[in-house]
């Protein structure tokens, strides 16, 4: 009976923990003596402070401390350039990093001006109204054209502009295509995405235990190696002397791994200083503020095409909204920049951006990270494209698929992983064809006049991306068989609900021939493991994957050998599955894992040199670049034509993302992704004043989709297996995110006739208010 | 400043606690930090996420939206009472397993009480109830749909 | 986001409750479902100095059909109007708004009179009030009073209860017989606010001509606006698409909504117009034949 595991939809090892509710989550860290911490932060988006007196705060009963950026001495210092700009030509990229508390000024709602410290939030609450503050306000920078004219306020006065980037990256030669073009269409979009809004929000516990010389550092990161290495730099300590453990964590997204976030940096120093632990747990209102955000982009987009709607080239320009600080380089208009080109060829291509410096939270990468706004401005010039030329858009689309036989398909840009961009491996018109089976495409536009003459309006999208996935540097993995024959793996990443504690186990089991029940993972704990980069960009079962994949083969090769030695036989005629090492056809001759680990940790005898101990194995796996997944999605809708409210009938997904380790957990992951779409496209929406407030920040106000506005969806996949990595998988995370915005602009106007009636949807978020107004001329 | 405290008593999951608590203590603070019975857990502490939501006398309330006082010689239930005290399963918990009705499970104590009321109220729901019922929750790992599969399965289950 | 600390009485009797509020005013806020109140403390929006907690006194929820009237009282939970046979049968009108309050969990908590005393703009009941002429007894330790639903509701977040009073009971007339009703509202997500939302009543008589309209709209004004006089063209005629089609005119000319961050105000007034026409039409279907 064979174990194999990998393929398969096992139920995930954590479920217990989580359903029970005995899962530890940041603020069920419970430390005696624990204190409690509540930070004063701005109420103006631009200001020089003038004043920031905590006297009063201190005395109120309860209150142990209170710091401002003064009492930090030396500690207080600029965070670190988290991603240092890619190696492009010509680059401009003006490093401005955050601080732990505002100094001289102040440039974002929720900039945090000093920290409490009390015997309990409530009363650290209280004791911000203490604090007297006093800051000369400031013209604030929110429109991102405004703030590159000369007149504008300077977010950094000594950039001399709010310039936080400029890049341009060219292929081939545009001006050349477009020369040659039988048709060239140009418009203006404007794409934002929303904040991430995980249902846990952030939080960090610090302990400092001055006798044992030990910090560990409870915190809802998604790069707990890294964490510790830089606390570790900036406290003074040895890499050694400090744990870092993210514990369960109610979501991720990519927010909590932004890195020294002011919070982080400070909790375990005020720990020191108190010589007690310290806890800090963000409030909801603090989220809207605390967290990085991704916002928006305004793009002036080219297309030049042949009358048979061949893309030549594409020309875009774009101005990045980077807000206040720009820790995370480039990595989100990067992504723009390089997802835009999808999966077609498009043989010319020059794109410039601008990342600008504006008085609102920094923006680091959520969950599609900039590939969103790329992929509407392509979907959409397509569109228009397909209007104007009077192609079917679902043909235009066919038209211009970088075919099977054309990969790696190098598109040279230079990608978020520092290499030029190159596409490992696709086929993507089988999933086109797919998406457009599952939604009726051939049928639809009868079944659309028909619901036309009963007075209903529906309306079709597609649209198809491309997205990198995967990138390095690397992760690791150490595997482990116990003496009680289960196995441990451990490895550096953080989970927020991926299911890394049964993919992983998955991959394990399937080279072990043990249950997927029987192995432990562990993550997110630097003790436990040491090395690694983190869970974002679609990367944790690539490459932790990979490298569970690749410790798993070295314990399995062990075995093999103790028990070929064992039985004086070859390693060739020896299975391995359900726990036990036996000998081809002879299964009453065995010996289990557990025994053999036993074996491998002699209490007396003698180990040969050069061999370790135990049924160990630490590997690392490090892809030489990212691997392409790709996808279609589709979607019908129904519109009330007089109050434009929305209602999605039926949502498709055909997806591709190489080898799939578990495809319950994949089709969760697709799941989620959508509804995040959804909300992006209709509706999340930040509202700020041009005082850089924000209007909406609450869950009442910004608005999260419920069971109720995200359908039943539909989904299907390819396989295309990567060639970067041995078990062929691609990242699967951020994909269903990703097409959102073009799909509901496609559907939304075919619903409504609006091309034919002089109005095109060039914007996102989208709701019935906006769509009226975008209409209204058209009664 | 004296704060204004007062002794409270109440069951929770069957047991009886008897503390003194400020008036401004909210019951989600109470149960979690006081309690120690930290699988409640707390999301926007406004009222709309649904995550902190418990049974108050067997209906699901906001806890972040009631102060503990407010809870004196009230029955609660929380997460920590739903399966059996031999560790089997709620039907809603074994369904929420076997459908992968929870990725991160920060909403998920919040949903099973929820729902756990609304199927002992409603036992033969369609998805469009029960997605209704599902709306003062909010998930933001899985898209709810196999949330939606799961207590329909559940349904099924304790329909017997 | 921790409220501020304040001083609580849970309130034992109503004459208790009301001896404390006039003791201490303004400084003082009744707390009964606590749906709307404890958000905005702990968003320290609001910071009552003493917190009334209203929920022990029983005197104070029930629904009761009275001869020529239905009487509710203030404390009576959402859950309980919803589930209440009577009431769904002789006002469909609240039937069909309540399921747009929030959500179940708030829905077992919240209170017809707290939601009518907080009166919050974009709230459904002050309108569907508004449309049945309910009438509310609000009491203070020294007198009791009756107020009309057109004077309750002065503005946005205000009503007429003064600093020593609580809104104590309900009084809705029974609706006359032929009469159907609708209320429609569009909100971004099921259970929000309300961008605009509209509670029609028409009442035919033998000849199916209409005899009575009451219309009411919500969310798109400081307070819930009523259009009964813009509706009142319908009176003594057949009612008909064309009739209907003024009137929501007529409606989007009166009312003056404020816009949100959800909504601008000329999708607001658009939208009212619509669901007017809607909600009117709807209501003249719903009309019983015969007696």
């Amino acid at each position: 009976m064979s174990t194999r595991t990998l393929g398969e939809p096992v139920k995930r090892n954590e479920d217990r923990r989580l359903l029970t509710g005995q899962a530890l989550f940041i603020d069920d860290v419970e430390l005696p003596g624990m204190l409690h911490a509540a930070l004063l932060r701005s109420q103006v988006a631009h200001g020089r402070i003038l004043k920031i007196d905590v006297s009063r705060a201190l005395q109120r009963p309860g209150v142990i401390a209170a710091y401002v950026a003064g009492d930090l001495g030396d500690y207080w210092q600029h965070g670190p350039v988290l991603v240092p700009p890619p190696p492009i030509p010509g680059i401009v990229f003006n490093a401005r990093t955050q601080v732990p508390l505002a100094k001289d000024k102040v440039r974002h709602v929720g900039e945090p001006l000093a920290i409490v410290i009390a015997e309990s939030r409530y009363i650290a609450e209280d004791a911000l109204d203490d604090i007297d503050v006093e800051i000369e306000q400031l013209p604030a920078v929110v429109d991102l054209e405004q703030g590159l004219r000369a007149e504008s306020a300077l977010v950094h006065d000594d950039v001399g502009s709010n310039i936080s980037a400029h890049v341009r990256q060219t292929k081939g030669h545009y001006a050349a295509a477009a020369a040659k073009a039988d048709h060239i269409l140009k418009r203006r979009f404007r794409y934002e995405h929303g904040i991430s809004s995980p249902i846990e929000t952030r939080g960090v516990v610090a302990q400092w235990d001055g006798r044992a010389g030990q910090m560990t550092i409870w915190d809802t990161t998604q790069a707990p190696v890294f964490v510790r290495n830089g606390l570790a730099g900036v406290l003074g300590l040895n890499e050694r002397q400090v744990r870092v453990i993210a514990p369960f964590v109610g979501g991720g997204f990519g927010p909590k791994i932004m890195m020294f976030y002011p919070e982080e940096v400070l909790l375990p120093w005020i720990s020191m200083q108190l010589n007690r632990p310290v806890k800090w747990i963000e409030d909801r209102l603090e989220h809207f503020f605390a967290t990085t955000h991704e916002r928006g982009q305004i793009h002036d987009a080219e297309i030049a095409l042949t009358s048979d709607g061949r893309i030549l080239g594409i020309r875009d320009v774009f101005l990045h909204d980077g807000g206040a600080y720009d820790p995370y380089g480039l990595t989100v208009p990067i992504n723009s920049q390089c997802t835009l080109l999808g999966p077609y060829v498009v043989p010319n291509y020059d794109s410039t951006f601008t990342q600008v410096f504006t008085n609102l939270p920094i923006v680091t990468p959520y969950r599609g990270a900039g590939r969103q706004h790329g992929v509407f401005v392509m979907e959409r010039l397509l569109d228009f494209a397909a209007h104007e030329l009077n192609i079917d858009p679902a043909e235009i689309r066919r038209r211009n698929l970088i075919p099977p036989d054309a990969f790696p398909y190098k598109n040279e840009i230079i990608y978020q992983d520092f290499a030029p961009l190159e596409y490992d491996s696709g086929n993507y018109e089988p999933v086109l064809d797919m998406a457009l089976e599952a939604i009726g495409y051939e049928t639809f536009k009868d079944e659309q006049a028909a619901a036309r003459l009963a007075g209903r309006h529906l309306g079709l999208g597609i649209a198809c991306y491309v997205e990198g996935t995967g990138i390095g540097p690397y992760e690791g993995a150490k595997v482990q068989v116990q003496s009680n024959g289960k196995v441990s793996v451990a490895t550096g990443i953080g989970t927020q609900g991926q299911g890394h504690f049964t993919v992983f186990a998955q991959i394990a089991a399937d080279q072990l021939g043990v249950a997927v029940s029987d192995v432990n993972v562990v993550t997110g704990d630097t003790d436990q493991f040491y090395w690694g980069a983190g869970t974002f960009a679609s990367r944790g079962a690539v490459v932790a994957g990979n490298a569970v994949n690749e410790a798993s083969k070295v314990v399995r090769k062990k075995a093999l050998k103790l028990a070929s030695d064992l039985f004086e036989c070859s390693e060739d005629d020896l299975v391995i599955e359900n726990g036990k090492v036996s000998i081809t056809g002879i299964p009453e001759k065995f010996v289990s894992l557990g025994d053999l680990a036993r074996q491998a940790n002699p209490m007396r005898g003698a180990v040969q040199p050069g061999t370790e101990p135990g049924l160990e194995s630490t590997q690392y796996f490090g892809p030489k670049m990212g691997a392409t997944a790709n996808g279609v999605h589709a979607m019908i809708i129904e519109m009330d034509p007089q109050t434009y409210e929305l209602k999605i009938l039926r949502y498709v997904v055909v997806h591709d993302c190489g080898t799939v380790i578990n495809p319950m957990i994949l089709a969760g992951q697709i799941h989620g992704g959508v509804a995040q779409g959804i909300g992006n496209a209709f509706y999340e929406k930040l509202v700020f004043d041009d005082q850089g407030q924000l209007l909406n920040a609450s869950l009442a106000d910004y608005l999260l989709p419920t069971a109720l506005e995200v359908p039943r969806m539909e989904l299907s996949h390819t396989v295309t297996k990567s060639p970067l990595n041995p078990l062929g998988i691609k990242g699967a995370g951020e994909a269903g995110a990703i097409p959102a915005g073009p799909l509901f602009a496609q559907a939304i106007e075919d619903a409504l006739d609006l091309k034919a009636r002089g109005v095109e949807l060039t914007e996102i978020p989208l709701s019935p208010s906006r769509l009226f107004e975008l209409t209204r001329d058209l009664r | 400043m004296d704060t204004d405290d007062h002794d409270i008593s109440l069951q929770v999951n069957g047991t009886t606690y008897r503390r003194r608590v400020e008036s401004r203590l909210l019951l989600s603070d109470f149960l979690r930090h006081e309690l120690g019975l930290a699988g409640t857990h707390v999301g926007c502490e406004h009222g709309v996420c649904g995550a902190c939501t418990i049974l108050f006398d067997g209906e699901p309330v906001r806890a972040c939206l009631m102060f503990a006082v407010q809870a004196n010689q009230h029955r609660i239930s929380t997460i920590e009472g739903l399966a059996a005290k031999d560790g089997q399963y709620h039907p809603l918990q074994q369904a929420m397993h076997d459908y992968h009705g929870l990725q991160c499970g920060y909403c998920t104590p919040g949903i099973l009480m929820t729902m756990s009321a609304f199927l002992d109220e409603n036992p033969s729901p369609n998805e469009d109830e029960v997605r209704e019922a599902l709306s003062g929750n909010l998930c933001r790992c899985t898209g709810y749909q196999n949330i939606v599969d799961a207590v329909l399965a559940a349904a099924k289950t304790m329909r017997g | 986001m921790k409220p501020s600390a304040f001083k609580y009485i849970a309130a034992r009797s109503l004459a208790q409750a009301l001896a404390l509020k006039s003791e201490h005013g303004d400084e003082a806020k009744f707390i009964a479902g606590g749906q709307s109140l404890i958000p905005t403390m702990n968003f320290r929006l609001s910071r009552p100095a003493i917190l009334i907690d209203i929920n022990a006194i029983e005197e104070l929820a029930g629904i009761c059909p009275a001869a020529a009237t239905m009487r509710i009282g203030a404390l009576t939970r959402y859950r309980a109007l919803q589930r209440d046979p009577v009431l769904a049968r002789l006002f469909p009108l609240i039937g069909e708004a309540l399921p747009h309050i929030a959500h179940p969990q708030i829905r077992n908590r919240g209170t017809i009179g707290g939601n009518l005393a907080h009166a919050d703009p974009a709230s459904e009941l002050p309108a569907i009030a508004l449309a049945l002429g309910a009438r509310f007894r609000v009491q203070s330790s020294s007198r009791e009073r009756w107020i009309a639903a057109k004077d309750f509701f002065v503005g946005g977040l205000t009503t007429d209860l003064g600093p020593d009073e609580m809104l104590v009971e309900i009084e809705l007339p029974l609706p006359q017989p032929r009469t159907g009703s609708c209320f429609l509202e569009i909100a971004r997500r099921k259970g929000d606010f309300a961008i605009a939302g509209v509670a029609a009543m028409v009442t035919l008589d033998a000849r199916d001509q209409c005899s009575d309209v009451r219309l009411t709209l919500c969310g798109v004004g400081e307070a819930p606006v009523d259009a009964s006089a813009e509706a009142a063209a319908l009176i003594g005629q057949v009612p008909s698409e064309a009739a209907f089609r003024d009137i929501a005119a007529s409606v989007q000319a009166m009312i003056d909504p404020g816009g949100s961050v959800h909504a601008g105000a000329d999708y607001q007034r658009h939208v009212a117009g619509v669901l007017t026409e809607r909600a009117l039409r709807t209501a003249t279907e719903r009309v019983p034949y015969g007696h």
